[in-house]
Formats: C-alpha cells, sequence, structure tokens
C-alpha cells in the first residue's frame, strides 16, 4: 500500500486555483520529486499536504487513513516532518536547540518537572544534547554545534532545518527547496544528504528547482504546471515528455 | 556553570542585603522590589519567552490580592485556603478568556488583555458591599502553624525566598522541553507547528501560569501590607510590569529582577525632583528604548560576551 496517497486535492485562494484535481501516490522508501516551473502550485501542494492549508477539495491519505485538514501538529505526531523553503528557523534559539526542538514530541513536556528539574526529565534532555549535536553532524553541521542560530551562514540554516526535521525521527519527510539559494557544491552536497536519509529508510517528498538534482536522486517524479498534474513517472519517463519540455522551455514554434 | 554563577550572586546580595538596609522603609523598598521581580518573571515567560503579550496582568494580581483579602476576612477562610482559592480562580478565568484572546496577535491580542484587565478593576471597584469599593479593605495578618508573619523584618525573608525559587525554577522551565517549546512558538509559529508543537495550548499553558504567578503574588503583597486598594489592579500597575519586562530586556530571567529592581528603585530616587518626577521618570524610560532597546541585561550580556 502507497504511504502517501494524494486524490484529487485541490486548493483555490479566491478565484485563483493554486493546485486543481493533483492526484498521486508515494511508495514508501522512495524519493519522489514534484518539479514545475514557478507558480505551478509546488509548494501550496506541500503546505496542504503538511496541514499549513486547508484543501478546498480532494483526499489525502497516510497509510490509508485520511488526514486532510488536519493541523500541522496532529501530523507530526503521525511521523511527518517538513523543511520551509523560506526558512522557518528560530532565530531567539542556538542552532542546537533549534534540532533538540525537532525532538518536542519524543519528550516529556510537562511544566512542572520542568520547572523543578525533575531528574528523569534532565537525563532525557542531556541525552537529546548529545543526539541533536550528533544529528548536526550527520547533516554537516558539526562545526555550528554551539553557535546562535542567527549567526549562520544561510547554507548551514537550511541544513539545519533538515536536522530539525530528522530530530522528528519522521517516516516520510517533506523537503521544500533545500538546494534553493545554494551554490552548486553546496548543491550537490545536499544531494547526497538527501540520498543518504532515503538510505536510511526515512521516504522523501522533495520539491526542487535544480533539475540535475531532481533527475540524479528521484525514483519518481510529478510534474506540475498552472496547478495541474503534467504528468508523472520515473526520470527518464519524464525528460523525455513532450508537455514538460513545453512547459520549461515554451512550445517550439 | 553560568545558570548557578547567576543565581548564586543573586542568594549572595539577598543574604547580605539586611546587613546594609538601616531602617524599615528601606527593608519595604527592598520587599517591594522581590514582590515586583516575581511577577514580573512570571510576565516575562509569557512577553519575552512566549513572544505574547498582557496589558492585563494587575488584574490577575488584584484578584489575588481581593480573594485572599473578602476570603479570609469575610468568609473566615484560612489564608492559604484563600490564597489558594485566588490562585485557582485567577488560573480558570485565563484559561477561560485564553481560547478566545490567543487566536489574536499583535496589537489585537494586546487590546483584548487590556480589556481583560480594566474589567477586572471595574468590578473590584463597583462591588463594593464585598471590596469595600475605592476605599478598599483591611487584610489581616498572615498566620501559620500559630506564628504571625509581623514587621518588614519577617516579610524580608518570605519574598526574598520566593524570589529565589522563583528565578531557579524559571530558569530551569526554559531550559526544559516545555520551555524550548515556547521559545520556538515565539521563533517561528509554524516551525514549530510542524514538530508537533500545539502551539495554542502552549500559549494558553503559559498565559495561565502567568497569571496564576501573579495572583498568589498579589495574595502575599496584600498580607503584607494589610490593605488593598482596587489600585493594585489598575492599568497603570499592568504597564508598569510590563515596563519592567522591557526595561530589564526581554526573553531575560535577570532581566526581569534588574527591571523590576531598577523601576521600583527609580520613583523613589526621583522623588527629590517636585513634580517632575513623572517627566524625569519618561525621560529615563525614553532613553532606555533608544539606547537600550533589547532590554538592560541581554544588551550588557552581549557587549560583555556572554550568554545569560
Amino acid at each position: 500500500m502507497a504511504l502517501l496517497e494524494v486524490r484529487e486535492l485541490s486548493k483555490a485562494f479566491g478565484g485563483v486555483m493554486a493546485v486543481q484535481e493533483v492526484s498521486f501516490e508515494v511508495e514508501p522508501g522512495i524519493v519522489y520529486s514534484v518539479i514545475g516551473p514557478n507558480g505551478a502550485g509546488k509548494t501550496t501542494l506541500f503546505n496542504l499536504i503538511t496541514g499549513i492549508y486547508t484543501p478546498s477539495s480532494g483526499e489525502i491519505r497516510l497509510d490509508g487513513q485520511p488526514i486532510a485538514g488536519q493541523a500541522p501538529h496532529r501530523l507530526a505526531q503521525k511521523g511527518m516532518a517538513r523543511t520551509f523553503q523560506n526558512l522557518q528557523i528560530c532565530m531567539n534559539m542556538t542552532a542546537r536547540e533549534n534540532v533538540m526542538v525537532g525532538a518536542h514530541l519524543g519528550l516529556d513536556r510537562n511544566l512542572l518537572k520542568g520547572m523543578l528539574r525533575w531528574p528523569a526529565l534532565r537525563r532525557a534532555d542531556m541525552a537529546l544534547r548529545e543526539k541533536a549535536a550528533e544529528l548536526m553532524a550527520y547533516v554537516g553541521l558539526e562545526a555550528f554545534v554551539d553557535s546562535r542560530a542567527d549567526a549562520m551562514p544561510y547554507g548551514a540554516l537550511k541544513r539545519l532545518e533538515v536536522a530539525r526535521a530528522l530530530a522528528a525521527q519522521p517516516r516520510i519527510l517533506f523537503l521544500d527547496e533545500p538546494a534553493a539559494g545554494l551554490n552548486p557544491k553546496e548543491t550537490s552536497e545536499i544531494d547526497v544528504l538527501v540520498k543518504k536519509i532515503a538510505d536510511g529508510g526515512v521516504t522523501v517528498v522533495l520539491v526542487e528547482h535544480d533539475m540535475k538534482m531532481v533527475m540524479n536522486i528521484s525514483d519518481r517524479i510529478l510534474v506540475l504546471d498552472y496547478g495541474k498534474k503534467l504528468t508523472e513517472g520515473t526520470a527518464r519517463e519524464v525528460r523525455r515528455n513532450p508537455d514538460v519540455i513545453a512547459a520549461y522551455l515554451g512550445k517550439a514554434a | 556553570m553560568k545558570r548557578q554563577r547567576g543565581l548564586l550572586v543573586l542568594a549572595v546580595v539577598l543574604l547580605l542585603l539586611p546587613l546594609v538596609l538601616p531602617n524599615a522603609y528601606y527593608y519595604d523598598i527592598a520587599i517591594r522590589m522581590a514582590i515586583n521581580a516575581v511577577v514580573v518573571l512570571g510576565l516575562n515567560l509569557l512577553i519575552g519567552f512566549a513572544g505574547q503579550i498582557s496589558l492585563g496582568h494587575a488584574g490577575f494580581f488584584g484578584i489575588g490580592a481581593y480573594a485572599t483579602a473578602i476570603l479570609t476576612t469575610q468568609f473566615g477562610w484560612h489564608p492559604l485556603a484563600a490564597m489558594a482559592a485566588g490562585a485557582c480562580g485567577t488560573a480558570m478565568l485565563a484559561a477561560l478568556v485564553a481560547k478566545p484572546i490567543f487566536r489574536l496577535r499583535g496589537h489585537y491580542l494586546a487590546m483584548a488583555t487590556l480589556g481583560l484587565g480594566i474589567i477586572i478593576a471595574i468590578v473590584l471597584k463597583n462591588e463594593a458591599a464585598y471590596t469595600g469599593g475605592p476605599d478598599g479593605m483591611a487584610v489581616p495578618a498572615l498566620g501559620l502553624f500559630g506564628f504571625e508573619l509581623n514587621g518588614e523584618k519577617q516579610w524580608y525573608w518570605v519574598f526574598a525566598a520566593n524570589l529565589l525559587f522563583s528565578v531557579w525554577a524559571c530558569t530551569n522551565l526554559m531550559d526544559s522541553p516545555f520551555g524550548r517549546a515556547l521559545r520556538a512558538l515565539h521563533g517561528s509559529e509554524v516551525a514549530s507547528q510542524v514538530v508537533g508543537v500545539d502551539v495554542a495550548r502552549y500559549k494558553m499553558a503559559i498565559f495561565v501560569f502567568s497569571a496564576f504567578f501573579a495572583s498568589i503574588m498579589g495574595s502575599l503583597t496584600a498580607h503584607y501590607i494589610g490593605f488593598v486598594t482596587p489600585n493594585v489592579a489598575d492599568f497603570f500597575h499592568s504597564i508598569e510590569l510590563v515596563t519592567m519586562v522591557v526595561v530589564g530586556g526581554m526573553a531575560s530571567v535577570f532581566g526581569s529582577v534588574v527591571g523590576a529592581v531598577l523601576l521600583t528603585a527609580l520613583p523613589q530616587a526621583l522623588a527629590t525632583f517636585e513634580g517632575w518626577e513623572t517627566v524625569a521618570f519618561g525621560s529615563i524610560l525614553m532613553l532606555f528604548m533608544i539606547f537600550l532597546p533589547r532590554g538592560l541585561v541581554p544588551t550588557l550580556a552581549a557587549k560583555f560576551g556572554r550568554g545569560d
């Protein structure tokens, strides 16, 4: 059974159909990419699936359970995690604390115990500090473990988002343009990281502009244009599809 | 460690302070500083750490003070029972209004909490049958286990211990999973949601907790002064508390203490200006906001290169 099923999903903002009757399925353990020209509705699609927006119509199922319209924190409990294209880092915290927040659901969040420095809670927190440092090393941020988030460069913050998402130990991870704004070297490093995450057993759904990266690492690709599904298939199939070429390069006269 | 060092310094200051306090008047000022510091700490959790606002916090303080006054004198309750009832009542009221109020943000949230504070102040002023109206009412001394707290010197230790515990507890809280979630929702609400933080619940929890804090301090203050008037709940007291948070430093535990100490002492120090003290007070606040917009403690901490 597919891990994620999206059926005839639509979202209208006023009169604009940002996403129109899009359907697709994501099998567990793969890297699934969503591509399309600017304004094609990729990020809107992500926001619908991860609960930031409520769909106008259509169905979303995780493990066969309907999840459309549920709040993001509920979806997190079900094993969903994501990153943001326009960084959503807590600049009022250290880098390590940002990662630790990712593990929120796995911790004892009791207010009184926290206030009284409850030993079990402290121990769990100390273990998490180590875990967070390991995760930061895993995404290549070992140099920034004790940095303040607001003192880190853009490329590092992109990775910090990934580390925070991984701290939640998700089953399915949504990466919204992890390579946007990065130089070619950084992009190829992200490429390696995404592969590493997928090999670790996490299903990855990716929105990305960088074609080379998408073609390299995706098991399947969904192409959107003007909010509609243009085509879906393997990298090889998508690359040869005349509609895709037309959407990206314009139609031949 | 850093956090223990700050706490140690505070403990030493609190221990040694009585050696230099010459008379009851100075004890009284020290006590008022400690009272304000604890309320401001609670408020700073809400404003500085969680990034919300309450312009009606004196209302909660007032409920605590009046719950103690009314329940002990007119219903003969034990002071501790009255204090607990006041704090629980305040917490319930805060929880009740939190749900609609925290749908709002920014200016609208400020307006809503402002309205709440004003309503509480009006009720306290007008329900004269219970509250004594604008004239206020007397409160009996706090007697515990056959021992009655009397005079500034005894009360000093109560409030000093209270302050020390509060600083310790708040520092712990902000370094715990709960506190991290609060700071995260301040930094990025959407990011904290997608990692599983139930944002609405956390805002409500810290609002209720902060109100609970204020109510208990209201009760203790009522016992200490021995008299309450509706002024404790009024708008100016609320603003005073918020100003202490801002001057001391948002999201800084020790900033709360410094802000409270400074702004409690300032009006006393300015008393010599005779009629111009409000102008001097206002000017000092403006200078603070222009030159130390992040607040005293965070600015100094950044300047001398270490965290709070």
